[in-house]
Formats: structure tokens, sequence, C-alpha cells
């Protein structure tokens, strides 16, 4: 497959054309102060310089709250007692925009959700129905770190389709066989020129060198976890953290849940939510005992999981992209790349 | 605001040596613009770390429940409100505490900042007396400090600390103000569908992170009603009835208590303006029994005694 480019001009014509076979989602301010990924209406517009959404697109896979299951108590109902799956749209969604970072998550929850052992059918269901169109960060921000975390602004990894933003042009990348089917879909067939490729280049290149944020990994996997578990830095850490669900739900990698049933009358929904770690009822046994009773074991818990079990579970990395939401958002300022520095000195 | 550090460094260190206190808690600064983290030192070789600016929004007295030990606590005027409701409602002795007051000229709102600034990154802030200097990649900015104030300490009547054992700084002129409660009054006079289209509105991004529970000092109790699970009260899901029943009943929870800090709002990830639901409960408690919380160690809330007096037009 090769670079194609359009006209920057041409971009919001592209975009509605896909409306005919996809879902198409951009990031929007909407009446807010924040971009978030919203459905293109006649209003939006696609504005390039966009940082990222304050939401991870993760919700696209993994909704806050989803209903898995319906089902009746009413012994006169001949299914009683019985699930029955329930109805979800997994109709083919593009996502406009999203960045590498935030595309690489897919990959790290992957890891997790899709693998030889375990297969979560509404996780992949809704995965396959995505196609991923990234655009490359020209300008990251100080809190970007996707370099230390497996990736880089124009990362291609989790990506179908790589925009490079070139003044006037757009270069389209695509990188999967669901990419390519998109754009020719949507009738993008004008090759990239070999000049606006070098461009492209170069300006890969020069993002590259405004990441300002780094830090080390490279000792995590050897580091005994036991002794990691028992650091005093730990309650440091757990005195500032109030325990919210800030960085958990903000996170484009924080996969964890909680199944709920919820019944009116005799008719009910099986549902699974976002949980936290963070939360105190996230380990709450049905005896009453909790296995982590205190901030300290719960604030210590998310950043062991991202930065030890995970990378020692799946050899891959660490379970962080480094978007940098977790940073710029947590109220008391607790910064995981100075955890990290701290579990991999 | 800025040459509090120094002093605040001094008076830790001083308590620490001379065993005064066993810890401080104060705010350190962040490792980014606009951001502080508040900190426990129980060292005096390790008070360097303390930091004062007018990003210090959070409030200190949410980390004394539970605390055996004597603290040295910094405390704005309200975080010093929040003290005493703390002392009132058993959750610290008051004894244990050593409170150096800051009279405070009002926090800056980091979230109105944001959306001056849009997608420009702010690498740099600097302040003086009354302004403050946004710098970042080809833009630097002077902003005057009385526009971007939280909208809690626009309208604060208590920017001096109402209980201390020192104070750090001289007392302030109390704001006369206007009516602080204009912004209720303007909700109240909207009917009643409306005004539930309006506090619909008002939460459509909640993410039921409970952040700005986490960061009230009132919210201490052992099990949220939302963390309860047996039985269960509320919904985990994103269902809008459940938010929506979250936010009233923890407003109702903090009635005659919240001092009105801002910390809950400062916290939200998703710049919700919490303090709508809560200040109504602040005014009906001003207005109706003459109320305003945390100023007074000897005399129990509203809510928890009863006089055959009382307001009592809502019994029907
Ligand atoms: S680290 Fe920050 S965002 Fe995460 S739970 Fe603690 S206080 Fe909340
Ligand atoms: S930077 Fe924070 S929010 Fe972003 S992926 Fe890493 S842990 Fe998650
Ligand atoms: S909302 Fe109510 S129950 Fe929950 S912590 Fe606050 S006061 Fe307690
Ligand atoms: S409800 Fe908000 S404003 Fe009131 S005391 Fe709690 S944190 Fe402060
Ligand atoms: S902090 Fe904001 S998003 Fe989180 S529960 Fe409170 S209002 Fe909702």
């Amino acid at each position: 497959m090769t670079d194609k480019m359009i006209k920057k001009d041409q971009f919001m014509g592209f975009l509605h054309k896909l409306k005919n076979d996809y879902n198409v989602f951009i990031p929007a301010k909407e009446d807010d102060n924040f971009y978030n990924f919203t459905a293109l209406g006649e209003k939006e517009t696609f504005d390039f310089d966009y940082k990222n959404t304050r939401l991870s697109p993760k919700s696209f896979a993994l909704p806050q709250s989803e209903k898995m299951f319906e089902f009746s108590l009413n012994k006169s109902d001949k299914d009683a007692n019985i699930l029955r799956e329930a109805a979800s749209d997994s109709s083919n969604t593009a996502i406009v925009g999203i960045r590498p970072c935030d595309a690489n998550a897919f990959k790290v929850i992957n890891a997790n959700f899709d693998n030889p052992e375990f297969r979560d059918p509404w996780w992949t269901k809704h995965r396959d129905s995505l196609t991923l169109i990234g655009l490359g960060c020209n300008e990251p921000d100080s809190t970007c770190f996707c370099t230390s975390a497996g990736g880089g602004p124009f990362d291609e990894k989790g990506l179908d389709i790589l925009l490079f933003d070139l003044d006037e042009h757009i270069l389209i990348r695509p990188i999967t066989k669901k990419g390519g089917k998109l754009l020719e879909t949507a009738d993008i067939n004008q090759e990239a020129d070999s000049s606006l490729k070098q461009k492209a280049d170069e300006v890969k290149a020069a993002s590259e060198k405004k990441i300002s944020s780094h830090v080390a990994t490279d000792k995590l996997k050897s580091k005994n976890a036991l002794e990691l578990f028992n650091a005093s830095f730990w309650d440091d850490i757990a005195f500032s953290c109030i325990n919210c669900g800030t960085c958990t739900f903000l996170c484009p990698t924080c996969w964890c849940f909680d199944i709920q049933d919820e019944v009116n009358y005799d008719q009910g929904d099986r549902i699974r939510n976002w949980d936290s770690c963070m939360f105190p009822l996230f380990t709450l046994h049905a005896s009453g005992h909790n296995p982590r009773p205190e901030k300290v074991q719960r604030v210590r818990q998310r950043f062991m999981h991202k930065l030890k079990y995970y990378v020692d579970k799946y050899d891959n990395g660490i379970a962080c992209v480094g978007c940098g939401r977790c940073v710029k958002y947590c109220p008391v300022n607790i910064d995981i790349r100075e955890v990290i520095r701290l579990m991999n000195e | 605001m800025m040459d509090y550090s120094n002093k605040i460094k001094e008076i830790a260190k001083k308590l620490l040596e001379e065993k005064t206190v066993d810890s401080v808690i104060g705010f350190k600064k962040g490792t980014l613009p606009m951001m502080t983290m508040p900190i426990l030192i129980n060292e005096p070789g390790k008070t360097d770390d303390l930091y004062w600016d007018s990003f210090c929004n959070m409030n200190l007295a949410n980390y004394l429940p539970k605390r055996a030990e004597k603290v040295g606590i910094f405390a704005k005027g309200c975080d010093s409100r929040n003290i005493v409701n703390h002392i009132v409602e058993n959750q610290i002795k008051r004894e244990q505490l050593h409170i150096i007051g800051i009279p405070c000229e009002g926090m800056l709102d980091k979230r109105k900042i944001r959306a001056l600034l849009g997608e420009k990154e702010l690498k740099e802030v600097s302040e003086s007396k009354t302004s403050v200097t946004l710098k970042g990649e080809g833009f630097e900015e002077t902003i005057e400090k009385k526009d971007y104030l939280q909208d809690n300490c626009k309208t604060c009547l208590h920017r001096n600390p109402v209980i201390y054992d020192e104070l750090l700084g001289d007392l302030l002129a109390e704001n006369q103000g206007p009516d602080p409660y204009d912004d209720v009054e303007q909700i109240e006079k909207i009917g009643s569908g409306e005004r539930w289209d309006f506090f619909q509105g008002l939460i459509k991004n909640c993410i039921r992170c409970y952040a700005c529970r986490n960061a009230c000092p009132l919210c201490y109790c052992p099990t949220c009603f939302v963390d309860e699970s047996d039985p269960q009260w509320v919904g985990k899901s994103d269902d809008s009835v459940d938010t929506m029943t979250f936010h009233l009943l923890r407003a109702y929870h903090c009635a005659g208590r919240c001092t009105d800090c801002g910390a809950c709002e400062q916290a939200c990830p998703m710049d919700i303006n919490v303090r709508l639901f809560t200040r109504k409960l602040n005014k009906d408690a001003l207005k109706l029994y003459g109320w305003e919380a945390g100023l007074k160690l000897d005399e129990r809330p509203p809510l928890d005694t009863y006089r055959p007096d009382d307001y009592d037009e809502f019994i029907r």
C-alpha cells in the first residue's frame, strides 16, 4: 500500500463521504473547554491544532457501562432465568484523529482481552468494528512521554491509517488492510509525491526531537517484585493520593471492570462497568474482608500493575502509553513519570 | 503569596526541630505549572519541599481524619473552617493540632486559565501580588489575578483563618462584597422542569470518578453510600439517574457543613461546577438557620440539633 495525499481543504469532504459507510467520530469541543470524540455532524469541523481528548477513546471498545445480557425472573416466561445476550451496535466506525499513543493503548488492552487463553467477546466485537485513523503529533506536549513507553508521536503500531498534517496537504498512510479498504471506499487514490513524503519524514523526525519527557523503564523487568511491593516510597505517594478514579478512568489502558445485575421488578440487565483499583469496593470480598483496606495498597496496585505485573506477565513493555492524561489531571499531581523513576531506580 | 514559601519552610522546620509537632501537612510544588501536591513532612531536614503559591487549591483538612500524632497544618480560611468541622465532628482533637493560619487572597482557577490558553501549552507560571504571567512556546501573557480567581474565592467571606496557633502574614480585610448567593438565586428563579434540565446538563460529562467527593474534607465516611454493596443504594452504571442520585445525596450530606472551599470543583477532571449543588444548601443554612459552617467550636451545627423554633415550613 502506498502513501496517498489530499489537500487540507478537501479533508472535511473526505470525512463526510466516509459517513456513507462508517460512523465517523472526530475530536470536538461542543460546549466544553476540552475535546472528546464526537459523532461528525453538520457543525463539527476537524481542528488540526487539537492536542488530545480529555477522555481516552478506549470507551469505543470498552464503554464505561455496557449491557452484556438481559434476563427475566418471571417464572411464566419460557426463558426465565436464562441470560440472553444483549443487542449491541458493532457497525463500522472510524475514529479520525486518534493519537498514536491512544491507538497503542488498544494493543495494550488487547494483550489482556484477546490472547490464547481468553477472548473477551464484547471487546473483540467492538474492536473489530473500529478503523483507527491516527493523526501524528506535530507539537507534542511536555507531558507526552510516548517514546519512553514503546511508542512515538508518529508511531504506526496500533493504527490502521496515519495522517500527517503538512500545511496545505495531508499525507495519508494506509497501514493495515482495514485502513486500505477505508481509503478505497472513500476514493482516496491520489499518490503522495516524493516531496510530500520527504516533508512527512522531516515533520516526524522534528516531532520526535520535541519530546522533552523521557523516563527510563529498563530495570523494571529485572527488579524483584516483592522488593518493589515493599518499597518505602509508597507511603509518601499514598499520603497525597485521594484515591479517586481520575487516573484510571482517564487512562487509555486501564481496563478493569465490575459486573453488576440491575433488576427492575422481574426484568434484569447484567451490566459491565468500569471499575478502579483506587476504589475500596474493588477488592471487597463477600465475607467483608478487604485485602486492600487502605489507600497505600490501592495506589500501589495501580502502579505495580502497569509497571511491574504487566511487564512480567506479557514481556511487552509497560502498560502505559505515555499519553500524560493522569499527569495533567490527577488533582494532587501524582506524576506517573516520577513513580516510574522511583521504581526503576 | 509567593513569599509565604520561605516562611512556611522556616516555621515547619522549627516546629519539627522543637518537637512541637510530629509531622507537618503542607503543599509541595507540582511537576507542572498550576499544580501542587499535598504532602506530609516528618523530618526537619525535609521542610525545603514545602511551597506556596496561588494554586494550593486542595483543602488540607482532608488529610486530618484518622491521624494519631500531633500535626502541624497550614490552613487557608476555608481549610481552617474545615478543621473546625473536623473538631466538632470528632475527626481530630484540637490538642492534636498546631494550626498555622494563612490569610488567603484567593486561589486561581486552573480550569479558567486552561480555557484561556486553549490548546497552547503552559510551560511556566510566575505571579506578582495582583497578576500572573503565563509563558509557553511562542506566547507570554499577563493576566489579572482577580479575573481568574476560583468562583468560591470571589465570594469568600472568610479569607482569614478562623482558628490558628500562629499566623503567617497579616490578617486581611474581609470581603463585604455583593450577596454571595446571586448565582443560586438565578437558578431558584427558573421553573422546576428547566431546573432539572439545568442540573442534568451540569453533570452530563460526569464519569463518577468521585474525585469531587474524595477531595472533600466532609466526605470521610468509612463507607460512602455509593460504595455500599449490601444493600446497594445506587446503581453503578453511567445511567444519569444514578449519577444524579450520587450528586444530590452527596450535596445533602454536606448540608450545613460545606465551607465552599472549592476543592471538589478543582479536583474534577471534567470541569464540572459541582459546587452549584452544595451552594444552595449553604444558602439555606445561612438564610433559614443563620448558620455558616466551620466558624464555631462551641456550637452544634443546625442539622444535628433541634430547637422548637427551628424553621420547619418544609414539613407538611
Ligand atoms: S493518583 Fe491522583 S488521580 Fe489517581 S487516585 Fe490518586 S489522587 Fe486520584
Ligand atoms: S500516562 Fe497515565 S493515563 Fe496515560 S497511559 Fe500512562 S498511566 Fe495511562
Ligand atoms: S457522600 Fe455522604 S456518604 Fe459519601 S462520603 Fe460524603 S458524606 Fe459520606
Ligand atoms: S463540598 Fe466542595 S466546597 Fe464544600 S467543603 Fe466539600 S470540597 Fe469544599
Ligand atoms: S469529580 Fe467530576 S466527574 Fe468525578 S464524580 Fe465528581 S463531578 Fe463527576
